[in-house]
């Protein structure tokens, strides 16, 4: 009972701190606001309409936060165990290569197999790029900060640079278009679908501006599977336990080495299921500036949800608010970019208020001395 | 044949000081900061804006030293946001410097729309003076680069402050009880930090280019924090290995190799890293202290 209550407080702290950070964020946002003469009231407001004004920009906030969602993943469970996986963009790009050449070079395969298939060539050229590092850190005990940065930029040449350029049939700088096979479903066709068609209500979907697809659905998934194996397998308490204090799960024998490899390796399919997506929902080829410094973001989304799976749906859904309605803002006559400069002061902020968490706790500790 | 010829030309090798000066400039600030115990993967943001700030200072009167000088406010101000949070308030360095490096994206798009009225290329701005060796233009932040090597050099290993800054880095209890104010030279360290990667930042717009081109930086700040790996942390390795990664980014640039893509050179440096991490050309260790916050009266 004590216990429970302990968790419920730890929750509403962490839920507090996410929530002040975004409100102050906002807040410093008016600043930026105001520097082009603008009125922040117009300019949230617009935000706030273009983020959920109607059902269309809602399903598309839906549609914007999934790479986030992922990205998200892709940092939150690493960070579980320890490690600091920053190289969430790489993994992207090499999933989202991998799967937009898997797309289109296929061109035979039905699409039950084609699909699949595509998406496990991107899930696993993602978690063999989050792969490396954490072999690298578990058998040279390299940094695996400076090998993620190191390897998002080798993945920069290899798939925008050469990989494209090597590729493309057009001026467009992307990959050959894929094939119907490979694409992933989107919901404005569902009502035409031959199976789904058949579900009732699907007819609101039918508006051309929704750009929602199954990734979404796809990515609600993996958080959900990684909520699980975090918290109620074997695998989960090893890996937290490494995260928690590497020395004492050797001495309590287990392996940090393999559980730093694992832990990245799944950070990394996840991420590479993000670039996936991309490619075969939203772009239909892989294509330069797709990436769109989601693996970045993602740092913040999992900050902002605490790095708990669950919580970074919603910090994913936040971000991705903050990124549709910005278009919004546009619009408005307030440039877009003040959407990241809000999203890089949510960082600031939640780092920071960290140090409230433990200014409670050593309070709580003196209390218990006492 | 012709080829090998090229890649060993005069003007190659001297270019490659061209490319250089950004990463030597960035590996300096990047030492000054791991060397007090701050990890700084911020370099690639403040250059960013030091970038931004050099070309709108030059904007403002016709005179490109203005722009230097903004360019050194603007590296100023975003080392005291990192040191701020990341001293101050002891949040993780790694997070911190990711957010600075988003938000020095944004603010300078941003600011792009609000000064200059444009969304991916600043108008012509004044640019720095330069010296021309043979064919090769050398902008003067070239030469302020290669004066820093050993002045750097010195400070950290032959002034008192440098070895302060040094035992910080390496164990701040024990420079805590020697009376050093650990946290205070943090904060300078990385002010320090931000100074030369806003300098890197001023060669890239008004040294080497004459206008701010939207996200210019490029990585060369990763490059920058790649050569300080390299270098062991030390100035004049660190230079070494600048030099190593400009002369490969000429290279790039100006050859066309029979045997690789030349798109595929520039990923070069950030392989080598790896390599050198994983302890292949001898250990390359950081700091001890490096990335930990110091609180009084603990450890």
């Amino acid at each position: 009972m004590e216990d429970r209550w302990e968790n419920i407080k730890t929750i509403m702290a962490n839920f507090g701190i996410s929530l002040l950070s975004i409100v102050v964020a906002l807040i410093f946002g008016i600043f930026f606001i105001l520097l082009t003469e603008q009125s922040p009231v117009t300019a949230y407001k617009a935000l706030y309409q273009g983020a959920f004004g109607n059902f269309s920009n809602i399903l598309n906030t839906f549609w914007r936060s999934t790479p986030l969602i992922l990205t998200g993943l892709a940092f939150a469970l690493p960070f579980r165990a320890g490690l600091i996986n920053i190289g969430a963009e790489g993994q992207l790009l090499m999933g989202g290569f991998a799967a937009g050449v898997a797309g289109y070079y296929f061109t035979s395969l039905p699409g039950f197999i084609h699909l699949p298939l595509a998406i496990f060539i991107g899930m696993l050229a993602g978690a063999l790029w989050g792969g490396i590092p954490g072999l690298l850190k578990a058998k040279f005990g390299s940094n695996e900060v400076i090998t993620t940065i190191m390897l998002t930029h080798i993945s920069i040449a290899l798939t925008i640079n050469y990989g494209i350029n090597k590729l493309r049939t057009s001026s467009r700088m992307a990959t050959p278009r894929i094939e119907s096979t490979a694409a992933l479903l989107r919901f404005k066709e569902i009502p035409k679908h031959p199976i789904w068609g058949k579900l009732p209500f699907v007819e609101i979907f039918a508006e051309p501006g929704i750009r929602l697809h199954m990734n979404f659905i796809l990515a609600i998934i993996s958080a959900i599977i990684l909520w699980y194996v975090l918290f109620k397998t074997t695998l989960g308490y090893e890996l937290r336990a490494v995260g928690f204090n590497a020395d004492g799960a050797e001495y309590g024998g287990i392996n940090p080495g393999k559980n730093m490899f694992i832990t990245m390796f799944i950070g990394g399919a996840v991420a590479g299921l993000a670039g996936a997506g991309e490619a075969l929902g939203t772009h239909l080829s892989f294509m330069s500036g797709m990436d769109a410094g989601y693996g970045f973001t993602g740092i913040a989304v999992a900050l902002i949800g605490q790095t708990h799976p669950i919580g970074v749906i919603f910090g994913g859904l936040l971000f991705g608010a903050l990124n549709q309605g910005g278009l919004e803002m546009q619009f408005a006559g307030v440039p877009s970019e003040i959407v990241n400069i809000i999203q890089a002061l949510v960082i600031f902020f939640v780092a920071s208020l960290q140090i409230l968490k433990m200014y409670l706790r050593k309070r709580k500790e003196k209390e218990g001395v006492e | 044949m012709d080829t090998i010829k090229q890649m060993l030309s005069l003007s190659l090798i001297l270019s490659s000081f061209r490319f250089a000066t950004p990463i030597i400039l960035a590996a300096l600030g990047g030492i000054f900061s791991e060397r007090s115990g701050v990890i700084n993967i911020a370099l690639e943001g403040m250059m960013l804006f030091g970038a931004f700030a050099a070309a709108y200072g030059s904007s403002i009167n016709g005179n490109a030293w203005t722009g230097v000088i903004f360019a050194i406010i603007a590296g100023l101000m975003f080392g005291a946001i990192h040191a701020l949070v990341c001293v101050i308030f002891k949040a993780d360095q790694i997070v911190v410097g990711t957010g600075i490096n988003i938000f020095s994206t944004g603010l300078t798009i941003f600011l792009l729309q609000v000064l200059f009225n444009v969304k991916g290329t600043s108008p012509m701005v004044a640019r720095l003076p330069s010296m021309r060796i043979f064919d090769v233009r050398f902008s003067v932040t070239t030469y302020i680069a290669l004066i820093l090597v050993p002045v750097v050099w010195y400070f950290f290993f032959k002034t008192s402050w440098g070895l302060r800054i040094r035992s910080i880095g390496e164990h701040p209890a024990a420079a805590d009880t020697l009376g050093i104010k650990v946290n205070r030279w943090r904060f300078i360290s990385v002010l320090m930090s931000g100074v030369l990667a806003g300098l890197a930042g001023a060669h890239l717009s008004i040294g080497d280019g004459s206008a701010f081109v939207r996200e210019m930086s490029a990585g060369r700040g990763f490059i920058g924090l790649a050569s300080m790996i390299f270098g062991k942390w030390h100035p004049v390795g660190a230079f070494g290995a600048a030099m190593l990664f400009g002369y490969a980014e000429a290279v790039a640039v100006r050859i066309d190799l029979p045997f690789i893509p030349s798109e595929l050179i520039s990923a070069i440096p950030y392989i080598l890293t790896i390599v050198v991490l994983a302890g292949f050309f001898g250990k390359s260790t950081p700091p001890a202290a490096d990335g930990e916050p110091y609180t009084k009266g603990e450890n």
